[in-house]
């Protein structure tokens, strides 16, 4: 194992085992992934389910699946891998820290570096739920990995707070292995998870929605024995005299992912508020030179496979950087969000040196039917994209020519509109 | 007429299908999007992963699938068949775990390679 290395990716998972692949698609050759798991893979080992693949494999995939695909293709391209292996730091200079209890604590230097750490569960304590501690309160991708990979029963009578995807998978799964799972209930009045998975999760197995609902008491002394689910008003405030009360042992949630970047934020890497992930320009650079970022680390994504291609862009930028190391040039586009957009990414566009196009990724504030996406700069239109159906749950991605830029300057604005009709 | 989600990918494109048409489909944007609302009709299938127990390897479990989408109605009794199958590492991606689902001639195969370890 070598002390200094072209890349280092930060993350086993999907998005750093692609940027390790696409860096070394693009001239690469000293290579390392540091996984603090036991093995590569991430979150697609206990994603057991199918539907991945389609769009980066042209066929339909378990998560293992997907997975061992990208596992054979590193070994096969001679990347260099460290499991069980903790990034502690990343100090100046691209010098990277990480201790494991077999490979010790070394350090790194890099001549480039891609953040693909992924993402956490919110808990119950993120977000306040009333009521008693007793056991039987878990996360749903803390239940995936006990039931899929340890083999663990989680429960047998579960309600599901939160309807994100995750959840939702995870409903059908503890069906199938003998629960009943009472309720899946939801705060907003659409659904956090793709249609996929309401329909095939739900749907399938008769398990109720309950939207524009929540969690107002968990009750239960050693173990959950009852929740009570309220109505809520547009503010999201519980309706009295409105209570269910569900009798269960199990309290599974699914109440978002946040992107997990404390080693970003110490080494002094710009954060964007609204992804809770690092800023980045259209080759998906951080504020740092030479540190890229891709994946759930940057923003939560719904889709294995888009995941996959912005890690094949992160490690081709790498690569690029550390062959031609071009500065950023004069022409930074900063992406507003116009209405309907509750981010971007990437946060800017440096019109010098973007491809022949970028794609840029959001999330619509609400659902949107018969609508516009609209590139505007100046007041001006420069391009619009017609979407029959845009909702929350499902990442919206936009194509922009390089020619559609061409005039723009300073800044560009992104905005959902809905047709007239 | 009935109004239905495709599933076949992540998009969920809203489609409707006329049984009075010799269940005719629209509003898909793909070719697969009309074989699904046809076979949603007609005889609806499900792929369905799972888990059997697992030996001689660094986990517990091994995941499994259905080599093709079997029936809706059988998904119970599929599952049941896997209650008491144990394998051992070394396992295969793709190996044959149930070589015959309920008579469909579907088989349940394993979706992840495990190398045999010795403790």
């Amino acid at each position: 194992m070598n002390v200094s290395y072209e890349l280092i990716v930060i993350g086993g998972g999907p998005a750093g085992m692609a940027a390790a692949y696409g860096a070394w698609r693009h001239g690469l050759r000293r290579i390392l992934v540091i996984e603090r798991d036991g093995e590569l893979g991430g979150i697609l080992n206990q994603c057991i389910h199918n539907g991945f693949g389609l769009h980066y494999f042209k066929e339909e995939l378990t998560g293992p699946e997907f997975a061992e695909r990208f596992i054979n293709m590193l070994a096969e391209a001679q990347i260099d891998v460290l499991t069980g292996t903790t990034v502690l730091e990343l100090a100046p200079g691209r010098k990277v820290h990480a201790v494991g209890s077999r490979s010790g604590y070394n350090i790194f230097a890099a001549d480039s570096i891609v953040l693909a750490m992924g993402c956490r569960e919110r808990t119950r304590g993120a977000i306040n739920i009333p009521g008693t501690r007793p056991a039987g309160v878990l996360t749903a991708g803390a239940a995936q990995r006990l039931v899929n990979i340890e083999g663990y029963m989680v429960g047998k009578r579960v309600v599901i707070l939160g309807s994100g995807d995750i959840g939702l998978i995870m409903a059908r799964r503890l069906t199938l292995e003998g629960a009943k799972v009472l309720a899946c209930v939801e705060v907003m009045p659409y659904s956090g998870g793709i249609t996929r998975n309401i329909v095939q999760c739900l749907e399938d197995y008769n398990i109720p929605l309950y939207l524009s609902h929540t969690i107002t008491d968990i009750r239960g002394n050693r173990r959950v024995e009852q929740v009570v689910v309220s109505k809520v008003d547009d503010g999201r405030q519980p309706i009295p005299g409105t209570e269910i009360v569900f009798d269960c042992d199990t309290v599974m949630l699914s109440v978002g992912l946040v992107p997990e970047n404390e080693l970003s934020r110490a080494a002094g890497i710009n954060l964007d508020s609204r992804t809770n992930g690092p800023t980045v320009r259209d080759n998906m650079e951080t504020s740092a030179p030479g540190i890229f970022a891709c994946g759930n680390v940057l923003h939560v994504h719904d889709i294995v496979d888009f995941v996959t291609a912005e890690g094949e862009r992160a490690g081709a930028a790498a690569a690029a950087f550390v062959t031609a190391q071009t500065p950023p040039g004069a022409n930074l586009l900063r992406i507003v969000n116009g209405d309907g957009v509750t981010y971007t990414v990437p946060q800017t566009i440096d019109r010098d040196n973007m491809g022949d196009s970028v794609a840029v990724f959001f999330r619509p504030r609400r659902i949107f039917r018969d609508s516009h996406i609209v590139v505007e700069h100046a007041g001006g239109t420069l391009k619009a994209f017609k979407r029959p159906h845009m909702m929350p749950g499902e990442m919206e991605r936009v194509n922009i020519a390089r020619d559609v830029l061409a005039g723009a300057a300073g800044e560009i604005t992104i905005s959902c509109k809905e047709l007239e009709t | 007429m009935t109004k239905l989600v495709c599933i076949v990918c992540p998009k969920g494109c809203r489609l409707e299908v006329d049984e009075q048409n010799g269940c005719s489909v629209t509003g898909n944007s793909c070719p697969r999007g009309e074989v699904y609302g046809k076979s949603e009709l007609q005889n609806p299938t499900r792929t369905i992963t799972s888990t059997v127990r697992l030996t001689g390897a660094a986990h517990r479990r091994c995941p499994v699938k259905t080599a093709a989408p079997i029936p809706k109605h059988l998904i119970s009794d599929a599952m049941r068949l896997l209650d008491d199958i144990e394998v051992s590492a070394p396992v295969k991606l793709g190996q044959t775990i149930v070589p015959d689902i309920c008579g469909t001639g579907i088989a349940f195969v394993a979706t992840r390679s495990f190398a045999a370890i010795n403790y």
